[in-house]
């Protein structure tokens, strides 16, 4: 009985818990990245104890990678001691963090997985409880395969109505950051549903958990359905969770009729606006990737926006393809060449600029429009750089017209 | 008693730590870059047994535990805020830097200002006045005790945790 994350938590521990319980849980899997695993190790080994199941963590070179600086180089290089001394074979660097948790099945229906990064939330698409957490719960994790959480309270997101392009989940997303803002979700889960959600393919969905912790999610969930399931194999010997009489703590209506391109403008993530309210804004940099907004879909619609297109000589345009199974795919389909062809920089999966330490760092007075999740003064290098989060869509017509553009208008 | 640093609201990670300067886990380097931009005097002038004192949403945004790391390095005993991001205060207490929700203090409080903070109750004491912040659960209370989550489960194991209601 309860919201899905009570479901799926109960699930679990073979024992119905309800929200404000805290819990003592397993984790099926734990990761940690480039910039957080050295303190999670730091962490686990003051705790002085044998990894707990070296099949249950996953490091991934992703923030830093390749290496820009020396510094994080001898970050790479500890990491690599520490998975070569305890055996850790689930180590990549073929892209985002996030992403490779889906693609490679470490995230499943049913499953509990945390993530030494705040966008953990993401893989709650799939129907799992994901969240993220600092270094040293990390550290705990690796030691004992466990952790502790409260249950969260649910807000459940029901959202109505037809979705067409160019409008995707990062408009619906962007426009509920906009509602309830940046602790509007603090410490709860938030359950996407409604029609609308229902015929999300999996890539849409994992873009709406990924913000939900830009709302101060805990976690951001997707019921379990036949879209799911072709994407991911729940987690063996559990039932896959449902939503069953549930309690919500709050429930919001997101109809879509006359819901416009969204656009979050300086200085945080929940200053949400209409794209009238920025249009023709000059824009010095164009970044189009991140975990929110890296998937093939993305490429997808940007290289069909960019076809038999330049970008404008005053915008120089980054695309990062969130993984290699999405760069390979883009590039079998013909999509890389296009965005190359158009005046695009395509840089190797991975974060990119979206954390201001590679690949197009910005200058003090720079205007920088982002298909990421995080506008926060600083992010991307200069703390007088302003930053502009849009969809790929939006992002792909500002770079052509080098300003802020509808892309409704040149379709 | 220590000296108020008065912060706004949604002060965040990249605030805090900016990404460019976490790419270290050595507390000293951490503590140097603290606030660099947010408070570019803070850190040389911080000393031990001062307190934070910040709005809306403290710690939002990245989990990077760099920040409260680098906090708690340059003597911070307490961060009092309105509230706090989700993962920052579980970050903060897993380390052992206090952090007390008390809306009424932030009010009152001006940069500068005396403050001490009973971080066991969670009252905050400034210009002779009072103010009951919100104390600490007894989760964080017995963290900060065993004086971090390391030290708790190393010594205890989650027997510690599932055994008592917290
Ligand atoms: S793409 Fe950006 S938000 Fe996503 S994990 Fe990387 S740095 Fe974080």
């Amino acid at each position: 009985m309860g919201t899905l994350v009570e479901e799926i938590i109960s699930n679990r521990l073979g024992r119905q818990v309800v929200a404000g319980d805290t819990v003592v849980a397993p984790v099926d899997c734990a990761f940690a990245h480039d910039v957080t695993a050295p303190l999670a190790i730091e962490a686990f080994e003051r705790m002085g104890t044998p990894l707990h199941d070296p099949g249950r963590v996953v490091l991934v070179f992703d923030h830093v990678m390749p290496a820009a600086t020396v510094a994080a180089a001898e970050l790479h290089v500890r990491i690599r001691r520490f998975a070569a001394d305890h055996a850790v074979r689930n180590l990549f660097a073929e892209g985002i963090c996030h992403i490779i948790m889906v693609e490679r099945g470490y995230a499943r229906p049913g499953g509990i997985v945390v993530g030494a990064d705040s966008h953990s939330t993401t893989y709650g698409a799939l129907g799992c409880f994901s969240t993220g957490m600092g270094s040293t719960d990390v550290g705990v994790i690796l030691a004992t395969g466990r952790t502790w959480f409260r249950v969260p309270e649910t807000l459940r997101v029901e959202v109505t109505g037809e979705l067409a392009a160019p409008l995707t989940a990062k408009d619906v997303a962007l426009h509920v950051l906009g509602r309830i803002g940046g602790d509007g979700a603090d410490y709860m889960a938030v359950e996407w549903g409604g029609e609308t959600v229902e015929r999300m393919s999996l890539d849409q969905r994992l873009t709406l958990a990924n913000l939900s912790a830009d709302m101060g999610g805990k976690a951001g969930l997707c019921e379990v359905d036949d879209t799911t399931l072709a994407g991911s194999s729940p987690v063996e010997g559990v039932p896959i969770p449902h939503p069953r009489s549930p309690h919500y703590a709050d429930v919001l209506h997101v109809d879509l009729s006359s819901l416009q391109p969204q656009v979050a403008m300086p200085p945080a993530a929940d200053n949400v606006h209409d794209i009238g309210d920025v249009e023709g804004t000059p824009i010095d940099e164009v970044y189009i990737g991140s975990c929110t907004n890296g998937r093939l879909e993305d490429m997808e619609v940007v290289a069909g926006y960019l076809a038999g297109r330049t970008v404008h000589p005053n915008t120089r345009t980054v695309v990062v393809p969130a993984s290699r199974r999405i760069y390979t795919e883009a590039l079998r389909r013909g999509w890389i060449e296009t965005i190359i062809e158009a005046g695009a920089l395509v840089m190797n999966p991975g974060c990119g600029p979206c954390l201001g330490r590679q690949h197009g760092v910005v200058a003090a007075g720079e205007r920088v429009v982002s298909t990421s999740n995080r506008n926060y003064p600083g992010r991307m290098g200069s703390p007088d750089a302003e930053i502009y989060l849009t969809s790929p869509a939006v992002a792909a017509a500002t770079a052509v017209a080098g300003r802020i553009t509808d892309p409704r208008r040149h379709n | 008693m220590g000296r108020a640093w008065l912060l706004g609201d949604g002060i965040s990670t990249d605030a805090i730590m900016p990404g460019r300067f976490n790419l270290t886990t050595d507390p000293d380097a951490l503590a140097r870059a603290c606030l660099c931009e947010a408070r570019p005097e803070f850190a040389e002038n911080v000393r031990p047994g001062d307190v934070i004192v910040a709005g809306r949403n403290f710690g939002c945004g990245s989990s990077r535990e760099h920040a409260p790391v680098s906090i708690r390095a340059n003597g911070v005993v307490a961060v009092v805020a309105v509230g706090f991001a989700r993962i920052f205060a579980r970050n903060a207490v897993n380390i052992g830097l206090p952090v007390i929700r008390c809306g009424e203090a932030v009010a009152a409080i001006a940069d500068g200002d005396e403050v001490e903070v009973d971080t066991r109750t969670g009252t905050v004491t400034s210009g002779g006045r009072t103010f009951a912040g919100e104390p600490p659960s007894a989760l964080a209370m017995r963290i900060a005790e065993a004086g971090g989550l390391v030290e708790l489960v190393r010594g205890a194991g989650w027997a510690a945790l599932e055994e008592a209601p917290v």
